[in-house]
């Protein structure tokens, strides 16, 4: 097992495209954050900014960057024909599933905790002068709250099962475009099509089973009542979504000729 | 001494134009089974969404003797076929084909509910009420074709915030004196009547007057109610932050005092009585709070309501049909990307190249056929998923905003337009990066998330959204905009809303900027570069 991990490791570590977009990821993450926040306006009557997504709403971003590495590290051996000797030297198919999942989970967990920390800095700064401050009856943004730690730590495990999502959709479809294409249509379209909607129920339904609106209730702090699931039902919610993604792609992998 | 010719092939010259180039492009595309495939899935998928979110929007309102089915009852239709909100309270008398009114107006007052009454008439309390003036409050004079609600009409009047103003037939507005009006610095008001024309003064003293509009009238009957009215729009507190999806509000009254009433030419009655146009269906006011009071010349009328353009709220619109835009955009974007990608993968892009040594006409010739096959898809997909969703809305109980045949032309035609832009976008940015997974990112990343986080409310400010849907390809979706949005009506139009900053043809054109762009880039590279 430690062998099939190394390997994929130095794969992931030896090829420079994932390293610059994993750090791509966290500067755009970083500054689309800051973006938003420096954004934000109070008025006189009250708002109702939830400081802590609005400081990781780069996460909408970076998760396309995530995803991209994530079907990557699988379609690009099935592009150059890289597959054929990586199943030659693990004949065990699903440990070598296992064994991408675990290195690029780890990628992803680590580029997603620096982004939501960044996130999290960037917001704190940003805030307090837009008026989302003491006075207003806002508590400054701290990883030593409870709620703004759940906030962003699961923004980091949100992107882990992203990169879940994604390698398990390219395990399965194995072309490079067309996978990111369905990863992204699967977060995307969701959301769209729940805002036509005009029937609240229906909206309701299509938030509790979207990977993307679910799963961003993790960064959810304030008027947490009115949402259609509690943060970690919603992270859960994407948890399954990966799960199943994987569990057809390891089927898939399994089954047919490489 | 004899001369060696060269060698020349005895057969003819093959034809190496671009129609030669067009046709190696399409079979290319027409052999490739996924392709083929993912076109029809795409164009499947968009109908399929646009069917299933008709499907599953039901409108309803409990069922009454004559409403059996229980559907949501259409607002009243404008002259020109538009949805209206038309309630007032009116003062009037009938008016020949020839005549003026002139008055002056010395206060304009307004009462508000802060949230709206359950659908009980006269729930709130007049003592209830908030003092304070809707910006879009209106009080002044008026000549319209009949009592029905959304008849032709031309008005003058002093607003809220807006000062004098001249409007006719909800969609028209010109301004007129700005600042409020006070019994310190009254306004005076004329209209006058000749035929079909109406002409619309103000003035600060009563002697010198200045023409503000002129509206014709088709249609206008020769007998018309004419005289002296008061409506407010209702108090709505929009948080135009974060979480802009909730707003407050309720019903508003105004009330504007009028003396120095003189009427000229025909008015065959000579004397004024008070009704109530279409009482406006939100309205939890007491009755008794509208009306009007002569002591002496000075009149005081109260009314609640809107003279004024409604909006879509009260049903869907066509572009609600077309749900499925943004599956059949990521299938033109993961085809367009790989029309290119793939050739470099597997290599065929040297054999392209040494039958067509000119690259920027190769990338031209993919981005035609591209092009023209999304926009044959998307055509089929929009000429079936529009009726096909109209239909469903309307059974499931939804008024369908009206829209006239051009509008509806532009949306659809609009749409497929964007979709094969996208395509070509897709090619360039795939053409330029060379690896289908970061081409395809970039593209989806440039147009759909800035849609999608202009479109969800309470992700960003305002005027970020704004921003968003001004300056990236995501512009585009202006082409879908169903509602005009009308300065003179207060509302929150936001792209969340189905509102956009950019007029829709020009929101199109700064996604083909995008994609001249990224095409431009993309010859230049394929020029410079090696295969």
């Amino acid at each position: 097992v430690s062998r099939a991990l190394h390997a994929e490791w130095t794969k992931l570590r030896t090829v420079p495209g994932p390293g610059w977009l994993l750090l791509a990821a966290i500067a755009l993450t970083a500054a689309v954050g800051a973006i938003a926040a420096n954004a934000v306006s109070c008025p006189a009557g009250g708002c109702q900014v939830d400081p802590a997504k609005v400081s990781l709403t780069g996460i909408d971003l970076g998760q396309a960057i995530v995803a991209m590495v994530a079907v990557t590290a699988v379609s690009g051996e099935y592009s150059t024909g890289m597959i054929r000797l990586t199943l030659v030297a693990t004949p065990r198919r699903w440990l070598v599933l296992t064994a991408k999942a675990a290195v690029v989970g780890a990628a992803a967990l680590a580029t997603g905790a620096v982004a939501a920390l960044l996130s999290v800095i960037s917001g704190r700064l940003l805030l307090d002068g837009h008026g989302i401050d003491p006075a207003h009856g806002y508590q400054t943004l701290s990883l030593a709250n409870g709620t703004v730690l759940r906030a962003a730590a699961g923004s980091a495990l949100y992107l882990v099962l992203i990169a879940l999502l994604g390698l398990g959709i390219a395990a399965a479809i194995r072309d490079s475009a067309v996978s990111i294409g369905v990863v992204l249509g699967l977060l995307y379209l969701f959301p769209i099509v729940a805002g036509v909607v005009g029937d609240a129920d229906w909206k309701r339904h299509l938030d509790q089973i979207s990977p993307m609106v679910a799963g961003m209730y993790i960064q959810a702090t304030t008027d947490l009542r009115s949402l259609p699931l509690a943060p970690w039902q919603g992270l859960g919610v994407l948890a399954a979504w990966a799960a199943g993604a994987l569990l057809a792609g390891g089927l898939l992998l399994g089954l047919r000729d490489a | 001494m004899s001369v060696l010719t060269p060698y020349r092939s005895s057969l003819a010259l093959g034809n190496s134009g671009f129609a030669q180039l067009l046709w190696a492009e399409w079979t290319k595309f027409r052999t490739v089974r996924g392709w083929v495939i993912g076109m029809a899935a795409g164009a499947l998928v968009f109908v399929g969404l646009g069917v299933l979110t008709a499907k599953g929007s039901q409108c309803g309102v409990p069922p009454t003797a004559a409403n059996p089915s229980g559907a949501c009852p259409a607002p009243a239709t404008g002259p020109d076929g538009e949805w209206v909100s038309d309630a007032f309270y009116f003062v009037r008398q009938p008016l020949g084909t020839s005549g003026s009114i002139t008055v002056r107006v010395t206060s304009l007052t307004g009462l508000y509910a802060t949230h709206a009454g359950s659908a009980v008439p006269g729930e709130i309390p007049t003592a209830d009420l908030t003092p304070g003036v809707q910006p879009w409050a209106k009080a002044g004079i008026i000549i319209k074709a009949s009592a029905t609600a959304g008849s032709a009409y031309a008005a003058m009047m002093v607003t809220g915030d807006h000062g004098v103003r001249m409007q006719w037939d909800f969609t028209n507005d010109a301004a007129g004196l700005a600042g409020k009006v006070s019994a310190a610095s009254p306004r005076w008001l004329r209209l006058t009547r000749s035929g079909h024309v109406i002409r619309g003064y103000d003035s600060a003293d009563g002697t010198h007057w200045t023409l503000v509009g002129t509206a014709t009238l088709a249609g206008l009957p020769s007998v018309t109610p004419a005289g002296l009215f008061a409506a407010s729009p209702g108090y709505s507190a929009n948080s135009t932050s974060l979480g802009g999806s909730s707003s407050k509000g309720g019903p508003a009254l105004a009330t504007g005092t009028f003396d120095n009433v003189s009427r000229q030419g025909a008015w065959p009655v000579g004397r004024w009585s008070g009704q109530d146009i279409q009482e406006p269906a939100d309205n939890a006011l007491q009755a008794s709070a509208q009306g009007y009071r002569e002591t002496g010349g000075t009149f005081t009328v109260s009314g609640s309501g809107d003279i004024a353009p409604a909006g879509g709220d009260a049903g869907a619109t066509i572009g609600q049909t077309l749900a499925g835009t943004f599956a059949g955009l990521v299938a033109v974007v993961v085809i367009g990307v790989m029309f290119m990608t793939v050739e470099y993968r597997r290599g065929l892009i040297r054999t392209t190249f040494a039958a067509s040594p000119r690259r920027g006409r190769v990338l031209a010739a993919k981005a035609g056929v591209l092009a023209a096959v999304t926009f044959v898809a998307g055509l089929v997909a929009v000429a079936i998923v529009i009726p096909v969703g109209e239909h469903l809305l309307r059974e499931n109980g939804w008024p369908i905003y009206p829209t006239s045949a051009l509008t509806e032309a532009r949306i659809a035609v609009g749409t497929v337009a964007l979709l094969a832009v996208a395509a070509v976008l897709a090619l360039a940015v795939g053409t330029l990066l060379r690896r289908s997974a970061g081409a395809v990112t970039a593209v989806i990343a440039g147009i759909v998330l800035p849609y999608l986080l202009a479109i969800l409310s309470g992700v960003l400010p305002a005027a970020a959204e704004e921003w968003l849907v001004r300056v990236t390809p995501a512009a585009a979706f202006a082409i879908q905009q169903s509602v005009p949005a009308y300065p003179q009506v207060d509302a929150s139009y936001t792209p969340g809303n189905g509102y956009f900053p950019l007029a829709p043809w020009a929101g199109f054109a700064e996604l083909c900027a995008w994609a001249a762009l990224a095409l431009g880039i993309a010859v230049l590279v394929l020029r410079r570069r090696d295969v």
